[in-house]
C-alpha cells in the first residue's frame, strides 16, 4: 500500500479513537455509580428521611435539590430572559453593553466556592436569613443569572432579520414585534438553555456549602403549606443540603455505617437526573423548534 | 422592422392620453436588441401621468449610509392607483428608495436621508411623523417571501391584530377578504386557520406575503423584487396579481427583469450609478416611452441590454 494512504488510514484511527474515548469516559462515570449504587438503590432509599445508624435514605435531601432548582429557576428566568432581550434587541454596541458583557464573562468565571463566601456574607450574615433555601437560591442565581442572560440573548438574536422586518413593515412596534416575533421563535433556544441551566445548578455544590447548610429538617409533611414554618417542605427559610453537598458532606466527615453506599447512590441519582436534563434539554429543544416554525 | 417584432401584451390604459404610443414609436435601439420583447398593444395608448393624483412625492432625495451618499438628489411624483416600476443595474440604490418611503431604512444603523417624501401631502420625515405610523400606510413585500411561522389565519391576522382589532368577525372579515384580494382564497379556503404559512409553495408564500401586507388597508404597496425567488408560473401569477391591485392600491416595484417592468407598469424610472457611485434618477417617463423611445441614450442602452 502507498505509504499516504497508510497514514490516511492511521489518522482516520487517530481521530475515531479520541472521539470514542470521550464516549468510554462517560460510559464509565455512568457504569461505576450504577453499579456502586446496586444493593442501595431502591424505591425505599428514595422515599426515607437519612438516618445515623441504619441505611436510611435521601427522600429530604432530594427534595431540597429539586426545591432550590426551582426556586433559583423562578428568579432567575425571568430576570435572564428580560435580560437577554434588552442585550439583544436594545443594547447596542455603547458603552454600557460592553460593560455588562465583560461583567458576565467574569462572574462566570469566579470559583463557585467564591460565590458561596460571598453569599454567606450577604444573605447568610448581613441579611439574616442563616443557612436556608433562599440564600442558596440566590447565591446560585449570582453566577447563573449572566450565564441565562447569554443564552436568552444567542437565543433572541438567532431569530432572522428577515422575520423582525416583516413584522415591522406592517407597521408592529418594536415591542410588539418582540412579543409576538422574535420572542416566540427564541424560545425553543431559550428554553434549551434553561435546561442547560438547570443541569448546572442541580449539581452545584460549593456555592450550597456555605449558604444553603449541611443539615436539613426530616420527616417532611407536603400538606403543611406553612411557607413560615420551618418544618415544611415548602419554606425556604430552613437548611436545605442537597444532594451534592450530601455527598460531599458524607465523604468528608466519613462519619456511620453505609457512608460510602449511600454517597455513590446519591451520585448515581446526580448523575441519572443531570443527564436527563441534558437529554430532555435536546429532546424538548427539538420538538418546540418542529412547533415554532410548523414544520413537519 | 416588421411588426412582428413588437409583442403583443395586455396594458389597459390608465387615463385618456395626449401621446399615443403604438408600435411605430418602437425605437431603432430596440429593434437591434429583439431580445427586449416591448409590450404595447397597438390599440392600448399611453398613460400620462399629469392626469394622475400624485401620491408620493419625493423631493430631492439623498440618501446616505454613514459617510457615503447611496442616492444623490432624486426628485419623482409617484402617480396613485398604477404601477410605478424602478429599473436599473444592481447597487443603483433602487431598493433603499423604496425603502424610504415606509421608513424602513431607519432600522439601518448609520442611515439618514435629506430632502422629502410627501405621502398624501405630508412629508413622512416630519419630525411629529411615528415611522410606526407610516408603515401602516404603506406595506412592503419583501424579496424573498417571508410568512411568519404561524397559520395562514394567524399571519393575514398579524397587522390588524397589533393595530388594535380585536373583534373575531371583523377579523374573520378582514382575512377572508385579504386572501380573496391575493388570489389566494381558492388554494387555501379549506384549511387556512389550520395549516402553517410555511408549508406553502414559494408562490403561494408570496401572495400570503400580499395578502398579509393587504390586511393592514395600506394606501401604497411596496414590492421588493416581488417575484425574483419564484419560478416562471407564480410569477405570472404575481403579476396578474398586481394588475388587480393597481385598481385600488398605489404599488412601486423594483425589478431588476425589464419584460417584468414592461408587463405590469404604468410608469418607469431608470436608475443608475452615478460617478460618485451614489444612484442617480436618469429617466422617468411612461413605461411605454422608456421602453420604445428613451429620451436619455444611458436608458436606451439599458433596456436594450448593452450594460447593466
Amino acid at each position: 500500500m502507498r505509504r499516504s494512504l497508510v497514514w490516511d488510514r492511521v489518522a482516520t484511527g487517530v481521530f475515531w479513537a479520541i472521539g470514542v474515548f470521550v464516549v468510554a469516559i462517560l460510559g464509565a462515570i455512568i457504569l461505576h455509580f450504577l453499579l456502586a449504587s446496586m444493593g442501595t438503590i431502591s424505591l425505599d432509599f428514595l422515599t426515607s428521611d437519612p438516618s445515623r445508624t441504619n441505611l436510611g435514605g435521601v427522600a429530604p435531601i432530594l427534595w431540597n435539590s429539586v426545591y432550590i432548582l426551582a426556586l433559583t429557576l423562578l428568579i432567575t428566568v425571568p430576570l435572564g430572559t428580560i435580560g437577554g432581550i434588552y442585550m439583544a434587541e436594545y443594547a447596542g454596541d455603547g458603552r454600557l453593553p460592553n460593560l455588562i458583557r465583560l461583567s458576565q464573562e467574569l462572574i462566570s468565571s469566579v470559583p463557585s466556592i467564591v460565590v458561596g463566601l460571598f453569599g454567606l456574607a450577604l444573605f447568610v450574615i448581613a441579611f439574616g436569613w442563616s443557612f436556608s433555601a433562599i440564600s442558596g437560591a440566590l447565591a446560585l442565581t449570582v453566577f447563573n443569572l449572566p450565564l441565562m442572560m447569554r443564552l436568552a440573548e444567542q437565543a433572541l438574536r438567532a431569530v432572522p432579520q428577515d422575520e423582525r422586518d416583516a413584522s415591522l413593515a406592517l407597521g408592529a412596534t418594536k415591542w410588539q414585534t418582540i412579543r409576538h416575533v422574535v420572542l416566540p421563535l427564541a424560545i425553543p433556544g431559550i428554553v434549551t438553555g434553561i435546561i442547560l441551566t438547570a443541569g448546572r445548578i442541580f449539581g452545584e455544590a460549593a456555592a450550597l456549602i456555605f449558604t444553603a447548610g449541611l443539615s436539613t429538617p426530616g420527616g417532611y409533611d407536603f400538606s403543611n403549606l406553612n411557607v413560615t414554618d420551618p418544618r415544611s417542605p415548602w419554606s425556604p427559610f430552613h437548611t436545605s443540603t442537597t444532594l451534592s453537598v450530601y455527598i460531599w458532606k458524607l465523604n468528608s466527615e466519613g462519619l456511620g455505617n453505609f457512608v460510602h453506599q449511600i454517597a455513590d447512590t446519591s451520585a448515581a441519582i446526580l448523575v441519572v437526573a443531570v443527564l436527563a436534563f441534558n437529554l430532555f434539554a435536546r429532546g424538548l429543544g427539538r420538538a418546540l423548534q418542529r412547533h415554532t416554525t410548523g414544520s413537519r | 422592422m416588421t411588426e412582428n417584432d413588437v409583442t403583443v401584451a395586455e396594458m389597459p390604459p390608465l387615463t385618456d392620453s395626449t401621446q399615443p404610443a403604438d408600435a411605430s414609436s418602437v425605437s431603432p435601439s430596440a429593434a437591434s436588441a429583439p431580445q427586449i420583447r416591448i409590450a404595447v398593444q397597438p390599440s392600448a395608448r399611453a398613460q400620462d401621468s399629469r392626469n394622475l393624483e400624485t401620491r408620493i412625492a419625493v423631493k430631492d432625495l439623498n440618501i446616505y449610509y454613514g459617510p457615503k451618499r447611496a442616492v444623490r438628489d432624486v426628485t419623482m411624483d409617484i402617480p396613485a392607483n398604477a404601477v410605478t416600476a424602478f429599473i436599473g443595474p444592481s447597487g443603483c440604490g433602487k431598493s433603499s428608495i423604496l425603502r424610504c418611503f415606509d421608513r424602513m431604512n431607519d432600522l439601518i444603523p448609520g442611515a439618514r436621508i435629506t430632502g422629502q417624501v410627501v405621502l398624501n401631502g405630508e412629508d413622512i420625515y416630519d419630525k411629529g411623523v411615528l415611522p410606526v405610523e407610516v408603515r401602516r400606510r404603506v406595506g412592503l413585500v419583501f424579496q424573498r417571501p417571508n410568512p411568519f411561522p404561524m397559520t395562514i389565519y394567524d399571519n393575514v391576522a398579524y397587522g390588524p391584530r397589533r393595530h388594535g382589532v380585536k373583534d373575531r368577525a371583523r377579523l374573520d372579515e378582514i382575512v377572508e377578504g385579504s386572501i380573496k384580494r391575493a388570489a389566494l382564497w381558492d388554494e387555501v379556503k379549506d384549511d387556512y386557520r389550520k395549516k402553517s404559512g410555511l408549508a406553502l409553495s414559494g408562490g403561494q408564500q408570496q401572495r400570503l406575503c400580499i395578502a398579509r401586507t393587504l390586511a393592514t388597508e395600506p394606501d401604497v404597496i411596496l414590492m421588493d423584487e416581488p417575484a425574483s425567488a419564484l419560478d416562471p408560473i407564480s410569477t405570472l401569477k404575481i403579476e396578474e396579481l398586481i394588475e388587480e391591485l393597481r385598481q385600488r392600491y398605489t404599488i412601486v416595484i423594483v425589478t431588476h427583469n425589464m419584460q417584468q417592468a414592461s408587463r405590469v407598469s404604468q410608469m418607469t424610472a431608470f436608475f443608475t450609478l452615478g460617478q460618485d457611485r451614489a444612484g442617480v434618477l436618469i429617466e422617468y417617463a411612461e413605461t411605454a416611452q422608456i421602453f420604445t423611445n428613451p429620451r436619455q441614450q444611458l436608458t436606451e442602452d439599458y433596456v436594450s441590454g448593452r450594460f447593466g
